[in-house]
C-alpha cells in the first residue's frame, strides 16, 4: 500500500512499540502530527520548550531501558533541542529524535525556520540521517532505533524534510537491520577475560569502579553477585549509583570530586583495580598524573574501545558488552578452585573501615537553619529509599548523590556528563510516564528550577503527581563554593537578588506549594507531600537552607584522589 | 609522530565532514586528507596524515572507527607501504630560465603538461619530501601556483585495505 511519509513515520513508530512521543509542533512537521492527531496508539507529551521534550525523553529511557523519542520542528525546534540531545549524547542515552526541515528545494536557501540540523547535532549525536527521498524513510527510522540502542547507546537524530512527509511510496518495515559499517561486539576477548580472573584473584587490595555502564546495561544484578563471591569494595561513579546497593557493607559509596573519604583513598590505595562500564572521567579521577603516581593494575570492562586506556592506560582490556563479560568473569570464578588471599582482604578492610571512620559526610544540623544535606536524609527516610529522585544540576545534586542511598539502578537520573541545569523537571517528567505508578521526587535548587519552570504547566496538564524538593539558598551554590574557594569569596554574579515566591508560582500553576523555613518543619513538611493526601498533586517545597553550606570532601579541579578538601572539623 | 591513516567510509552526503569534525572536535592534528570514491561507487577511501604521540594515534583511530559510517580503518605506517602525492607548479619559463626549469623537472621525473610561450605547468608525482626537494630546487620567484592534492597511501604487498 502507498503511504505519506507523515504515515509511514506513524508506523514505524507502532513498530517500535513506541508508547509516548515527547513534542511540540511547528510549520515543517505539520504533516507529521496531522497523522499524528488520526492515530492512539501512543500518546504525544504536549511540552513548553523543546528542551524539556527531549529532556523527558531522555528521562524516559534512563528510567525504563526503552527508547525515549521526541519530536520537533525545523529551526529554533532543533536548536532548542540541542542542549537535550547533548545532554543524552554525554551520559549515552538511547533516544530517536525527529526534527521537521524545509522542503528538500529550500534547503541552503535560508529558507523560513531552516537551520543546518545535521550538522548543528553532529557532534553531539551517535549518529543523524537527512531523509532526501521518501523510499528511504523506513529504513532510515529503522536504523536510527537500531544504532541508538545497540554499541553504547547514544541519541540519533532524523532529519526530515516536509515536502517528504507528504509524498507517497510503498511501506514495508524491516524486520532486522545489519549494517557493514557497524557491528557492535558482545562478547569479551576470552584470553582478557582468563587474565582478569586470575589478576582479580591475586589482588592484595582490589577494588570495584562501577559507572554508569552498569546501569546502562542493565548488569546491576551481575556485577552485585560478583562483588559478593569476591567479597571487594565497590565504589559508584555519580552515573552509576544503583549500580551497587549504596546500604550495602561493600559499598563505599561515590567516588570522585565529591567522593567519599574511603572511595577515593581506596580508589587511589588499591593493588588491583576493575573498571566496569566507567571512563575515568576528570570529575572521577582528578589529575591523570596524580592517579598514576601509584602502581596499580586495571582491568577495564566497556563496549567503547574508545573509552579504554584514553585517560589511564589500563592493563587487561576487555571490550565488551558488560553483562556478556561479567557471565564470562562469573562463570571463571566458579570454575576455579582459586579464592582471594583471606588474610590479605582482611588488612585491606580494615584499612578501608579506618578510612571510613572519618566520617567524611557528617555535617551538623542546628535548630535555627536547615541543612541541605538534612532534608536529602529526611527525603531518603520518608520515600524508604525507595524512590525515583532525579536533580538538577549544582550543590544539590551532589547532596541528593551523597545522601540518597540508592539500592537499585534506574532510580537517580540526573546529568552527569553534559551538567545541564534544567534537566530535574522535565526529567521527573519522563520518569513518571515510563513509570506511572512511581514516587518521584526532584531535588533542585532556585537555579536550575527556573531553567525549565515553564514544565510545571505540562505537569499540570498530564496530572504528574512530582514532588519538587527546591533547596533553596539564594545562590548559585555551586559557583559561589567555588568563588569562596578559588576565587577570594568574591561572589561574581552568584546571588539572586529578585527570586520568585515559589509557592505562589506553583499555586498559578496550578499545583501545591510550600515554603520551608524551619529545620523543625522538614520532616512533617516530607510526610505531608509524600502522603495520600497529595497521592494525585505536584508538590513544590520551597526549603529556605543554610547559605554558606559547602559540598565536602572536595577534591579541586587539577588535584589528585588523595587531595581531598574535608569539612571543617564539626 | 607521523602517520597515514587509511579509511574506507559509506559514500554518503556528509561523511567528509563526520571524519573532519571528529578532527577538529577533539583536536586532532590533520596534516593532509583525501577522499575520492573507490572502483565500489558505494564506498569512498581516504587517506589522512595526522602527526602524534602513540596515544593519540590510537584514539584517532578508535574514534574513527566509532563513526557509524566508517567501514575499517587501518594504519598504514605501522608496516610497509607506498605513499604518492600528486603537484601540479605553474613557473615562469621565458628566457634562459625556460630550458633550466625544463632540465629539473626531467631530473625530478615531472612532466610538462602545459606550455604557453612565458609559463609551463609541470606534474610531479612523489612522496611529500621529493615534492618539497623539487620546490627548494627551482628558483622561488619563479614559481606562479602550485597545488598538491595530499597523500594518497597504499599497503605492500598482501596488505589489503577493502570490504
Amino acid at each position: 500500500m502507498q503511504l505519506t511519509g507523515a504515515e509511514i513515520v506513524m508506523r514505524c513508530l507502532h513498530e517500535e512499540k513506541v508508547e509516548y512521543v515527547f513534542g511540540y509542533p511547528g510549520g515543517s512537521v505539520l504533516y507529521i502530527y496531522d497523522e499524528l492527531f488520526k492515530q492512539d496508539k501512543f500518546k504525544h507529551v504536549l511540552v513548553r520548550h523543546e528542551q524539556a521534550a527531549v529532556h523527558a525523553a531522555d528521562a524516559y529511557s534512563r528510567s525504563s531501558n526503552k527508547i525515549g523519542v521526541c519530536l520537533v520542528t525545523s529551526g529554533p525546534g532543533v536548536t532548542n533541542a540541542v542542549t537535550g540531545i547533548a545532554t543524552a549524547h554525554m551520559d549515552s542515552v538511547p533516544i530517536v529524535i525527529i526534527s521537521g526541515q524545509v522542503p528538500t528545494a529550500y534547503i541552503g536557501q535560508d529558507a523560513f525556520q531552516e537551520c543546518d540540523t545535521v550538522g548543528i547535532t553532529r557532534p553531539c549525536v551517535k549518529h543523524n540521517f537527512l531523509v532526501k527521498d521518501v523510499k528511504d524513510l523506513a529504513i532510515t527510522l529503522k536504523k536510527a532505533f537500531y544504532i541508538a540502542k545497540t554499541g553504547r547507546p547514544g541519541p540519533v537524530l532524523v532529519d526530515i524534510p516536509k515536502d517528504i512527509t507528504n509524498q507517497k511510496c510503498e511501506f514495508e518495515y524491516p524486520k532486522t537491520i545489519t549494517m557493514r559499517s557497524y557491528n557492535p561486539v558482545l562478547k569479551g576477548h576470552s584470553g582478557q577475560i582468563k587474565k582478569a580472573v586470575q589478576m582479580l584473584l591475586e589482588a592484595k587490595r582490589p577494588m570495584i569502579y562501577a559507572g554508569g555502564g552498569v546501569i546502562l546495561s542493565d548488569a546491576a544484578e551481575r556485577l552485585t553477585k560478583l562483588a559478593r563471591r569476591l567479597g571487594y569494595p565497590v565504589t559508584n561513579t555519580l552515573m552509576g549509583l544503583g549500580g551497587y546497593p549504596a546500604t550495602d557493607k561493600q559499598s563505599l559509596g561515590m567516588l570522585g570530586m565529591h567522593g567519599t573519604y574511603e572511595a577515593n583513598m581506596a580508589m587511589q590505595n588499591c593493588d588491583v583495580l576493575i573498571a566496569v562500564g566507567a571512563r575515568f572521567d576528570d570529575r572521577v579521577i582528578g589529575n591523570p598524573a596524580n592517579f598514576s603516581a601509584v602502581p596499580r593494575k586495571i582491568i577495564h570492562i566497556d563496549i567503547d574501545p574508545s573509552s579504554i586506556s584514553k585517560r589511564v592506560k589500563v592493563d587487561v582490556p576487555i571490550v565488551g558488552n558488560l553483562p556478556d563479560v561479567l557471565d564470562e568473569i562469573q562463570k571463571l570464578l566458579e570454575a576455579s578452585a582459586g579464592v582471594p588471599d583471606p588474610k590479605a582482604l582482611a588488612a585491606w578492610w580494615k584499612q578501608i573501615d579506618e578510612w571510613r571512620g572519618k566520617k567524611s559526610l557528617k555535617y551538623k544540623q542546628g535548630k535555627e537553619v536547615i541543612m541541605p544535606q538534612y532534608v536529602i536524609e529526611k527525603l531518603y527516610e520518608v520515600t524508604g529509599g525507595d524512590a525515583y529522585i532525579t536533580s538538577d544540576v549544582g550543590q544539590h545534586q551532589m547532596w541528593a548523590a551523597q545522601y540518597y542511598k540508592f539500592d537499585k539502578p534506574r532510580r537517580w537520573i540526573n546529568s552527569g556528563g553534559l551538567g545541564t541545569m534544567g534537566v530535574g523537571l522535565p526529567y521527573a517528567m519522563g520518569v513518571r510516564f515510563a513509570n506511572p505508578k512511581a514516587t518521584v521526587a526532584c531535588v533542585t535548587g532556585e537555579g536550575s528550577i527556573q531553567m525549565n519552570i515553564q514544565e510545571l504547566s505540562t505537569a499540570k496538564q498530564f496530572r504528574l503527581p512530582i514532588k519538587i524538593i527546591n533547596l533553596n539558598n539564594r545562590y548559585l551554590g555551586m559557583v559561589r563554593q567555588w568563588q569562596q574557594m578559588f576565587h577570594g569569596n568574591r561572589y561574581a554574579e552568584s546571588y539572586w537578588d529578585a527570586l520568585p515566591d515559589f509557592v505562589k508560582l506553583a499555586e498559578a500553576y496550578g499545583h501545591v506549594g510550600m515554603k520551608i523555613e524551619r529545620p523543625a518543619d522538614v520532616e512533617p513538611a516530607l510526610r505531608e507531600a509524600f502522603s495520600a493526601k497529595h497521592k494525585n498533586d505536584l508538590v513544590f517545597m520551597d526549603f529556605l537552607t543554610d547559605q554558606t553550606a559547602n559540598v565536602y570532601p572536595m577534591i579541586a579541579a587539577g588535584k589528585g584522589l588523595s587531595e581531598m578538601i574535608l569539612a571543617e572539623e564539626l | 609522530m607521523r602517520h597515514i591513516i587509511s579509511i574506507l567510509i559509506e559514500n554518503e552526503a556528509g561523511a567528509l565532514s563526520r571524519v573532519s569534525g571528529l578532527f577538529s572536535a577533539r583536536a586532532f592534528n590533520i596534516e593532509s586528507l583525501t577522499v575520492a570514491p573507490t572502483e565500489d561507487a558505494s564506498l569512498s577511501r581516504m587517506t589522512i596524515v595526522s602527526t602524534g604521540s602513540d596515544d593519540v594515534i590510537e584514539q584517532i583511530t578508535k574514534q574513527l572507527n566509532k563513526l557509524i559510517d566508517v567501514v575499517k580503518v587501518v594504519d598504514l605506517s605501522e608496516a610497509a607501504h607506498i605513499e604518492r602525492e600528486l603537484m601540479l607548479v605553474k613557473v615562469r619559463a621565458a628566457g634562459k630560465d625556460r630550458e633550466e626549469m625544463k632540465r629539473i623537472a626531467d631530473i625530478f621525473r615531472g612532466r610538462i603538461i602545459d606550455v604557453t610561450d612565458s609559463t609551463y605547468v609541470i606534474e610531479l608525482t612523489g612522496n611529500g619530501s621529493k615534492l618539497d626537494a623539487f620546490l627548494e630546487a627551482i628558483d622561488r620567484t619563479l614559481i606562479l601556483e602550485t597545488v598538491r592534492t595530499g597523500v594518497s597511501g597504499i599497503g605492500r604487498g598482501d596488505r589489503i585495505l577493502k570490504v
